[in-house]
């Protein structure tokens, strides 16, 4: 499946802990260099976004994973679902993250070049144009309250591009099952903050130049061969 | 400034609106709660809106370094509380919201859960001003008197107060707060009236709320609030939020300030006590003294009927 090829991608071996062989995370590694993304996105945000942020929740996602496994063996029901809250938080968080970084490339490497062939065909027919489709995932992501994602996803069943958000750090799928995510911006506040501050609409206007359209089409092109 | 921007905003179609609910001149019908600040003023043919103003903190803006920086407080205080404050403007002049007291805003809006538009704005406002006024140049240490007296009967210690109050600000996932409150709904069930009240029944509580949301709307005293949106610390800590909130309560806490608001709403709860024990006898009386009357009879007097 897609999404789990993505997971462990760069991950160590597996751990195994336990009978069960439990499988654990590690923080993947970026296609550029902290500072490639630079002016729209500093270094500075760059190096703790990856570093401190997504390893906080990879390494909370291994602790809750752990937990979840010794619950389920002793057959203990109610925790089981107590975890689930900070299961979905901290995986939706690994996984959310690790879509993020590849969907941004230096500009040397690409970023911010449209998309071509197919996709760019794809959004044309749902949006009218490119213009069109980034002010409205930039309003959507402007207007999110608290923290959240604002996504660019593929409905399979109806063959499809859909905006949407989500809040914290829930995945695209929650929205619904057959969306497939192509590009996600976080609009968390740690995602732009030391740089824009609290002018949310300024990092969205900037994102776009080290948008990795060239990964959204490989996607796509994955779900419509 | 913000005034005329206030005036321009109300359109003739929302003069109209208020104008037919009776308000006339400049007479000033508002109910304000203490402190709350409010400008009335006139916008548009003589209609009369009451604009939420900002309110600075009680110190000045570097008054709380090096725990919680200036550069935090002018974008903190003077962007972001600042533009709840001008957006929840926009949002209610001409509205029947305008000249509501911004907790009744806040509940209204709250609509059981499912929030109208206002409600971010409007919870933000009051959330930011109680936050500014939960911290004090030299704050920290330990409370005292009758709030550390219901500290240690609620909690066991201050200590485990402290680690339940921090483990609440660290996993609120996302934006939110953390808050300790004085609960004093008797028994916690809506409909029903606890028929043995004792002073157990009002206790402190530590909870956490997302994004917008305080403890106003479930009805309880909110007593100290830390903010846990990463604007509240990520110029100062980054992404450490732990080591923030433990900054928080070791050097910014007021506790004078939370003494004086366990004051109000324990003051608050006997009160609502009262009303709540006189309605209960006047519905009794009424069942069984409907015809007594007391008057009193002058002897002198040619009404008295005594002979």
């Amino acid at each position: 499946m897609a999404l789990r090829t993505l997971i462990t991608r760069k991950a160590l071996r597996p751990v195994p802990i336990g009978f069960r062989g439990l499988q654990t995370f590690s923080l993947p590694d970026l296609a550029y260099g902290y500072g490639d993304l630079e002016p729209a996105i500093s270094g500075e945000i760059m190096q703790i976004h990856h570093q401190k942020h997504h390893q906080a929740y990879i390494t909370n996602y291994n602790k809750s994973l752990e937990q979840l496994d010794a619950a389920i063996s002793k057959g203990d029901a109610s925790a089981v679902v107590k975890l689930q809250a900070a299961i979905k938080f901290n995986g939706g968080g690994h996984v959310n993250h690790s879509i993020f970084w590849k969907n941004l490339a230096p500009i040397s490497e690409g970023g911010g070049e449209p998309p071509k062939s197919t996709l760019a065909m794809a959004i044309d027919n749902n949006f009218g144009s490119l213009e069109a489709l980034i002010q409205k995932m930039n309003a959507e992501g402007a207007a999110l309250q608290g923290s959240g994602w604002v996504w660019l996803g593929l409905d399979k069943e109806f063959k499809r591009l859909v905006i949407a958000t989500t809040a914290n750090q829930d995945p695209l799928v929650t929205v619904g099952p057959n969306l497939v995510p192509l590009l996600g911006i976080d609009v968390w506040e740690h995602a732009y903050y030391l740089q824009y501050k609290n002018v949310r609409p300024d990092y969205l206007k900037n994102i776009w130049k080290v948008i990795n359209w060239k990964y959204a089409s490989e996607v796509f092109e994955k779900e419509n061969p | 400034m913000a005034a005329s921007a206030a005036a321009t905003i109300a359109t003739p179609l929302q003069c109209g609106l208020l104008s037919s609910q009776g308000f006339s001149g400049s007479t000033r019908i508002l109910q304000l709660k203490k402190n709350e600040k409010r400008s009335v003023r006139k916008a548009c043919r003589g209609l009369i809106t009451a604009k939420i103003d900002l309110s600075p903190p009680p110190y000045s803006l570097d008054a709380l370094e090096p725990h919680m920086s200036r550069e935090t407080f002018e974008y903190h205080w003077g962007k972001h509380h600042r533009a709840y404050v001008d957006n929840l403007n926009k949002q209610i002049v001409g509205t029947e919201l305008d000249l509501k007291p911004l907790e009744e805003i806040i509940v209204a809006t709250y609509n059981k859960g499912d929030l109208l538009p206002p409600f971010n704005n409007a919870a933000q406002v009051w959330n930011h001003d109680f936050f500014w006024g939960s911290m004090k140049p030299g704050g920290g240490g330990e409370p005292s008197g009758e709030l550390l007296r219901l500290i240690k009967r609620d909690f066991g210690s201050f200590e485990v107060f402290v680690n339940e109050f921090k483990a609440a600000a660290a996993t609120q996932f996302g934006s939110g707060w953390a808050w300790l409150v004085y609960k004093a709904n008797r028994l916690d069930v809506g409909n029903a009236v606890n028929p043995r009240p004792t002073d157990e029944d009002k206790k402190l509580a530590i909870v956490k709320s997302p994004n917008a949301v305080n403890p106003l709307v479930w009805d309880y005293s909110p007593l100290l609030t830390v903010d846990v949106w990463e604007h509240a610390y990520y110029l100062d800590f980054q992404n450490r939020r732990p080591d923030y909130v433990s900054t928080f309560m070791e050097k910014l806490v007021s506790w004078d300030a939370v003494s004086a608001r366990l004051e109000a709403a324990m003051a608050r709860a006997a009160e609502r006590e009262k009303e709540e024990e006189m309605k209960k006898t006047e519905s009794e009386d009424n069942l069984t003294n409907s015809e007594a009357v007391e008057m009193y009879l002058d002897p002198d007097s040619e009404d008295s009927e005594a002979t």
